[in-house]
C-alpha cells in the first residue's frame, strides 16, 4: 500500500474523514481535538483561525466572525443561494456574484472571503488532521457530495480541493456512499430496494436505491434544506426558553448571546437523550444573570419535537412515493446522519412502515451503530477500490456510456408448481446481468416456464382470532375487545404476465438455472443438470 | 425454494418470440462499489460472463493463497522428527536434539527468535501435560520438560551459540573421497554449515565453475584464515557447588577447560584439513593451474617468435619454388595433349564434310540424272579431293539445303576449281556444263 487511502465526507454541519488502516479496516479518524464528526465551522479571532469544535465554541461570543453552513453555497451564484441558514453565524454577503463572508482579522481590518476559499481552508484543515493521524502525505481522496450537486458545483469543489493539494479521484453521492459502507459490513445477500435517509444538521436527503446484483441504482431522491437536527434544536430551545421565562420572567431568545448559549446546551442535551432516558441542562447566567438548571426526560423531548419527527417520517414516505413504489416494495430503510441517533426516529418509522421493512438505525443489530460515520466510511471503501485502478481506467469506467445502463422495468421469473410466480430478476434490474439459481431438490422431468411478471397489492382482512371461552371475568373481556378490530394486511403479490419461454428438462437431479440478460436485451435461460451436466438453453 | 411444475407435454425449448418486451428505461447506476467496477470492466473489455467468472475465480484463488498461510509455519516440522525424544530422560536433556524437540529440525541454527517463539508455542499446545493426560496418557511430562529446556536454551543468544557449537547434526559431511560428485553441489552445503561459526561477516560464497580466479582465491584465503567462535562449553561436565569441595570443583573446572581446548584444537585441525581437501578437489583450481601452464607455454612460444619466423619464411620460399616448377610441367603436358586433340577433331570434321559432299548427290537423287550416277559420284570425288579445308566447310554447309541448292553449289565450286586450274574441266564435266 503506497499512498494512504482516504475518504472524506463534507457536510454542512460536520465533516468526517475515514481511512483504510493497515489492517484493511475502515477507521473514521479524529482530529487533534478528538472529534470524529468535525464541525464544518471556521472562526476568526484576530489573526487566528479556528476550525472544528473550537470554532463552534466561538459561535457564542464571536458569531459575526464564525462561518457556518457554507457547504451548499459552493459554485452557486448568490441569487440562488439560501443564505438564511447562516443567520446564526457570519452573515453571507455577495462577493463577485458568489456567496462570501466578511470576517474581521483584528485592528479593524476586514477580510472578504469567497465561499470557494472557505471550502479550501476547511479542506486544508481536514487534510492536516488526516495527515497528523496517518503520518504521511495525503493527495488522493474520494469525496462525497449530495445528489443535488450540479456539475458546476462539483467542478468548484474539485478546484477548491486542488488548491490545497487534494486530488479528488472520484466524487460519489452521499446516499450511495452510506449504503456502500453498510453493505460492506452487513450484506443483503439478495436484490433489495433500500431507502437511504440522511438526516443531517440542516438538511435531509433521502434516496431510494435499488440494489441489483450489487449494483446500485438511484430510483428517486429527495432533499429538504429546512429539515434536520437544527429543527429539533429549535423546538427544544423554544421549550427551554418558555420554561425559563416562566421561572425567571426573562426571555433568553431576546438576547443573541443567550440564545447561542442555549442552543449550544440544547444540542448537548439532545445528544445525551439519544443514549439516556433523562438529561440535565444547566447554564450559568443564561439571561439577565439568572442561571438555568433543569432536567428533561426523553418522553418530554419526544413530545416537544413530535412535529419534527412526523416531518421526518413524511419525508421518507414522500420519497418512496416519488420513486413510484409502495412501502411494501421497500426492504429496508438505512438511517444515517447525526439525527439517526435519536431512537424516536426509528420507532416512528417502524410504526409507519410495514413490518417487512427493516429499519437500519443504530438500534438495529444489523446496522452500524455510528450512522454519522457511514458516509465517510463508504467514501474510504470506494477509495480503496479505485486505488487499484489508474486514472485512465477509472475515467474509462466512469464514462456515461457505462454508467447509463438499461434497466428492465418488469420482473422476470419462474412459474412454480402451483402456478405461482417466483421473481428471479426483480423490476428495475440493470442489464447486462446474470443470475444463477440452484435448485438442489429438483428431480425428474420438469417444466421451466419463464414469465414476465407484474406485482400488485392485495388487501386482506384478517378475521379476528376466535374469542376464547367466556369463562374469563369482565375486565379481561373488555381488555381483549380492543384487539378484535379486524386487522388489514396488505400483501405484495406477483402475477405472471407474458410467457417468454418454456424449457423442458428430463430426468434431472438438481438443477442450476442461469438467467442472462445481455447488452442487447436478449434473454437467455440456461438450465444445467447438476448431476450429468446436460444443458438446455433458450434464447429470446 | 421453488418447486417446479412437472413436465406434462414433450417440450424441448419453446420460445415465445412474439412476446412484446416492455421498453427498457435507461438510468444511471451509481458508480460505487465492487460490483459497479466489475460491471465497468466487463463492459469495457467486452468479457462474457464465463470469462468474467473465470478471471474472478483466479483472483480469489490467488488472494486465498497469499493470505492464509504464515510462511514460518511451513518451515516447522509437521510431526516430531525423532520419536525417541518422547521417552528421553529429561535429566539428560543436554543429549537430546533440542531443535527436533522444538519442531525446528529443518531450520536448526537458522531459526530466528520469532520462529523459535512461534514453534515453542505450537509445541507447548501440542505436548502440554494437561493435554496429554486429557488423552488418557500418564503423568509423563518428560518431553514437555525437554521442550521447556530447549526453549530456554535457544531463546538466549549466548546459550544458543553454545548449543549450536555442539550441534553436530547441523554439520554437513564432505563427500566420500572415492566417489564421483559435483564439486559445488557437494561442497556448497559443507562450507555453508561451517560458516555459521564465522566471526567475520559477510561470508564469501563458493561460487560456481565460472567464478573468476580472484574471487576463488579470496574464498579460500577466507577459509584458510577462518576465525571461529565455536566453543564447547555445552559439553562441559557439570561443575559441583563450591560448598562441598573447592578442590574438586577446581579440578572439574580444569578438566572442562582442558577438554574444551582439546576439542577446539581438534575442530580447527579438522577445518584446515577440510579446506585443504576442498582446494585439492576444486575443479577451478585445477583449471587455473592448467591455464597458468598454457599461459607459460604461450609466453615461451612468443619469446621464440623471431627465429621461428625466419625458418618459416625460408621453408615457405622453398615450397613455393617447388610448387611453381610442378605447375609448369603440368601446363606443358596439358598443352601438348590439347593440340593433338584439336588436330584429330579437325581431321574428323574434314572427313565428315567430305563424306557429306560425296553423299549429297546420292541423297538428292543425282539431281534427276540417275543414269549418270557413276559419273557424278566419280566427279564429286575429284571435287572433294581438290577442295581445300575452308572450301570444304563452306560447301558442306551450303549443300545442306534443297537438292537444287546443292547442285548449284557444287557447280560453283567445280567452276572455281577449273578456273583456278586445280582440275581440268573434263574431269568435272557434269558440273561445269
Amino acid at each position: 500500500m503506497s499512498a494512504p487511502i482516504i475518504g472524506i465526507t463534507f457536510g454542512n454541519t460536520t465533516s468526517s474523514i475515514a481511512y483504510i488502516n493497515p489492517k484493511n479496516d475502515v477507521d473514521v479518524i479524529a482530529n487533534q481535538d478528538g472529534e470524529r464528526a468535525i464541525p464544518s465551522v471556521l472562526s476568526y479571532v484576530g489573526e487566528d483561525e479556528y476550525h472544528g469544535g473550537q470554532a463552534l465554541q466561538q459561535l457564542i461570543r464571536n458569531p459575526k466572525n464564525t462561518i457556518i453552513n457554507f457547504r451548499d453555497f459552493i459554485g452557486l451564484p448568490f441569487a440562488e443561494a439560501d443564505v438564511t441558514k447562516c443567520a446564526n453565524g457570519s452573515p453571507a454577503v455577495e462577493v463577485d456574484g458568489k456567496v462570501g463572508f466578511i470576517v474581521s482579522r483584528g485592528e479593524g481590518r476586514e477580510e472578504k472571503v469567497v465561499v470557494d476559499e472557505v471550502v479550501s481552508r476547511h479542506l486544508r484543515k481536514l487534510k492536516s488532521a488526516a495527515e497528523d493521524y496517518v503520518g504521511s502525505q495525503i493527495s488522493d481522496i474520494v469525496l462525497t457530495v449530495p445528489t443535488t450537486f450540479t456539475e458546476v458545483q462539483k467542478e468548484a469543489l474539485k478546484a477548491a480541493a486542488k488548491k490545497v493539494g487534494l486530488n479528488i479521484i472520484q466524487l460519489i453521492n452521499e446516499p450511495s456512499s452510506s449504503l456502500l459502507a453498510h453493505v460492506e459490513k452487513y450484506p443483503f445477500n439478495e436484490d433489495v430496494n433500500v431507502v437511504v435517509a440522511d438526516f443531517g444538521g440542516t438538511r435531509s436527503d433521502a434516496a431510494v436505491i435499488a440494489i441489483r446484483n450489487g449494483v446500485f441504482t438511484v430510483l428517486a431522491s429527495k432533499y429538504d434544506t429546512h429539515l434536520g437536527g437544527d429543527e429539533l434544536d429549535a423546538e427544544l430551545i423554544e421549550f427551554f426558553a418558555k420554561d425559563f421565562e416562566k421561572k425567571n420572567k426573562s426571555n433568553p431568545k431576546n438576547n443573541a448571546r443567550s440564545l447561542a448559549k442555549l442552543r449550544h446546551n440544547a444540542i448537548i442535551t439532545k445528544k445525551t437523550l439519544s443514549n439516556t432516558q433523562t438529561a440535565t441542562i444547566s447554564i450559568e447566567s443564561l439571561a439577565d444573570g439568572f442561571d438555568y438548571h433543569t432536567s428533561v426526560n426523553r418522553m418530554r423531548f419526544e413530545l416537544v419535537t413530535n412535529k419534527v419527527f412526523s416531518k421526518f417520517s413524511t419525508f421518507i414516505t414522500d420519497v418512496i412515493a416519488e420513486a413510484a413504489l409502495d412501502p411494501l416494495d421497500i426492504n429496508a430503510v438505512l438511517l444515517c446522519g447525526g439525527v439517526s441517533y435519536t431512537p424516536k426516529l426509528a420507532t416512528n418509522l417502524e410504526f409507519l412502515l410495514p413490518e417487512s421493512v427493516a429499519i437500519l438505525g443504530p438500534a438495529s443489530k444489523n446496522a452500524s451503530n455510528a450512522p454519522n460515520e457511514l458516509c465517510a466510511s463508504g467514501a474510504a471503501l470506494q477509495a480503496r477500490l479505485v486505488s487499484d485502478y489508474d486514472a485512465e481506467e477509472l475515467a474509462a469506467a466512469l464514462q456515461p456510456a457505462i454508467i447509463n445502463t438499461p434497466h428492465f422495468p418488469n420482473a422476470i421469473g419462474l412459474l412454480g408448481a402451483q402456478g405461482e410466480f417466483h421473481p428471479v430478476l426483480l423490476p428495475e434490474t440493470s442489464y447486462p446481468v446474470q443470475k444463477k439459481l440452484t435448485l438442489n431438490d429438483a428431480q425428474g422431468d420438469l417444466l421451466i416456464s419463464v414469465y414476465e411478471g407484474k406485482h400488485h397489492f392485495e388487501e386482506k382482512t384478517l378475521d379476528p382470532p376466535p374469542k376464547e371461552a367466556k369463562k374469563e371475568d369482565e375486565e379481561d373481556e373488555e381488555w381483549s375487545s380492543e384487539e378484535e378490530e379486524p386487522e388489514v394486511v396488505r400483501e405484495k403479490l406477483y402475477t405472471p404476465q407474458t410467457k417468454l419461454m418454456e424449457l423442458g428438462v428430463k430426468g434431472v437431479k438438481g438443477l442450476e438455472l442461469a438467467f442472462n440478460l445481455n447488452k442487447g436485451g436478449v434473454l437467455r435461460v440456461t438450465a444445467k443438470d447438476l448431476k450429468t451436466g446436460n444443458v438446455v438453453k433458450g434464447e429470446l | 425454494m421453488i418447486t417446479l411444475p412437472p413436465l406434462t407435454s414433450d417440450i424441448g425449448v419453446n420460445v415465445n418470440t412474439s412476446a412484446q418486451k416492455p421498453q427498457s428505461v435507461s438510468r444511471p447506476v451509481e458508480p460505487v462499489g465492487r460490483y459497479f467496477l466489475q460491471h465497468a470492466q466487463r463492459t469495457l473489455r467486452n468479457h462474457t460472463w464465463s470469462e468474467f467468472e473465470r478471471i474472478e475465480a483466479e483472483k480469489n484463488a490467488k488472494n486465498v493463497k497469499q493470505s492464509s498461510v504464515d510462511p514460518d509455519e511451513l518451515l516447522f516440522d509437521e510431526e516430531l522428527a525423532d520419536n525417541t525424544l518422547l521417552v528421553h530422560d529429561p535429566k539428560d536433556w543436554k543429549t537430546a536434539d533440542l531443535y527436533a524437540a522444538m519442531g525446528l529440525s529443518k531450520l536448526r541454527y537458522k531459526a530466528t527468535p520469532e520462529q523459535i517463539i512461534k514453534s515453542h508455542r505450537k509445541q507447548v499446545l501440542k505436548h502440554h501435560p494437561d493435554k496429554r493426560s486429557a488423552f488418557g496418557g500418564l503423568d509423563q511430562d518428560g518431553f514437555f520438560k525437554i521442550i521447556q529446556k530447549a526453549y530456554e536454551t535457544l531463546i538466549d543468544p549466548t546459550k544458543k551459540a553454545q548449543y549450536d557449537s555442539c550441534d553436530y547434526q547441523s554439520d554437513v559431511e564432505p563427500p566420500q573421497k572415492d566417489e564421483k560428485y559435483d564439486f559445488f553441489e557437494a561442497w556448497g552445503p559443507v562450507f555453508e554449515a561451517e560458516a555459521r561459526f564465522s566471526k567475520k561477516k559477510p561470508i564469501p560464497s563458493i561460487g560456481d565453475i565460472n567464478t573468476p580466479k580472484k574471487e576463488v582465491e579470496s574464498f579460500y584465503s577466507f577459509w584458510h584464515r577462518f576465525d571461529s567462535w565455536r566453543s564447547f562449553e555445552f559439553a562441559d561436565e557439570d561443575v559441583p557447588d563450591d560448598s562441598s569441595n573447592r578442590d574438586h570443583k577446581r579440578y572439574i573446572e580444569r578438566k572442562n577447560k582442558a577438554a574444551r581446548d582439546k576439542k577446539k584444537t581438534a575442530d580447527n585441525a579438522r577445518l584446515v584439513k577440510l579446506v585443504e581437501r576442498a582446494v585439492s578437489e576444486d575443479p577451478r583450481i585445477r583449471k587455473f593451474k592448467e591455464e597458468e601452464k598454457q599461459e607459460r607455454e604461450r609466453k615461451k612460444w612468443e619469446r621464440d617468435a623471431g627465429s621461428r619466423a625466419e625458418a618459416e619464411a625460408k621453408k615457405k620460399a622453398e615450397e613455393e619454388a617447388k610448387a611453381k616448377a610442378e605447375a609448369d610441367a603440368i601446363a606443358k603436358e596439358a598443352a601438348k595433349v590439347d593440340k593433338k586433340k584439336l588436330k584429330e577433331a579437325a581431321k574428323a570434321a574434314k572427313k565428315k564434310n567430305k563424306r557429306a559432299i560425296r553423299g549429297c548427290a546420292k541423297e538428292a537423287g543425282y539431281f534427276g540424272d540417275e543414269s549418270q550416277a557413276t559419273t557424278i559420284d566419280e566427279q564429286l570425288g575429284f571435287i572433294v579431293d581438290s577442295l581445300d579445308d575452308e572450301q570444304l566447310v563452306e560447301v558442306a554447309e551450303k549443300i545442306k539445303g534443297s537438292p537444287q541448292a546443292a547442285k548449284e553449289t557444287l557447280q560453283g565450286s567445280a567452276k572455281q576449281l577449273v578456273e583456278s586450274k586445280k582440275l581440268p574441266a573434263a574431269i568435272v564435266s557434269y558440273f561445269v556444263n
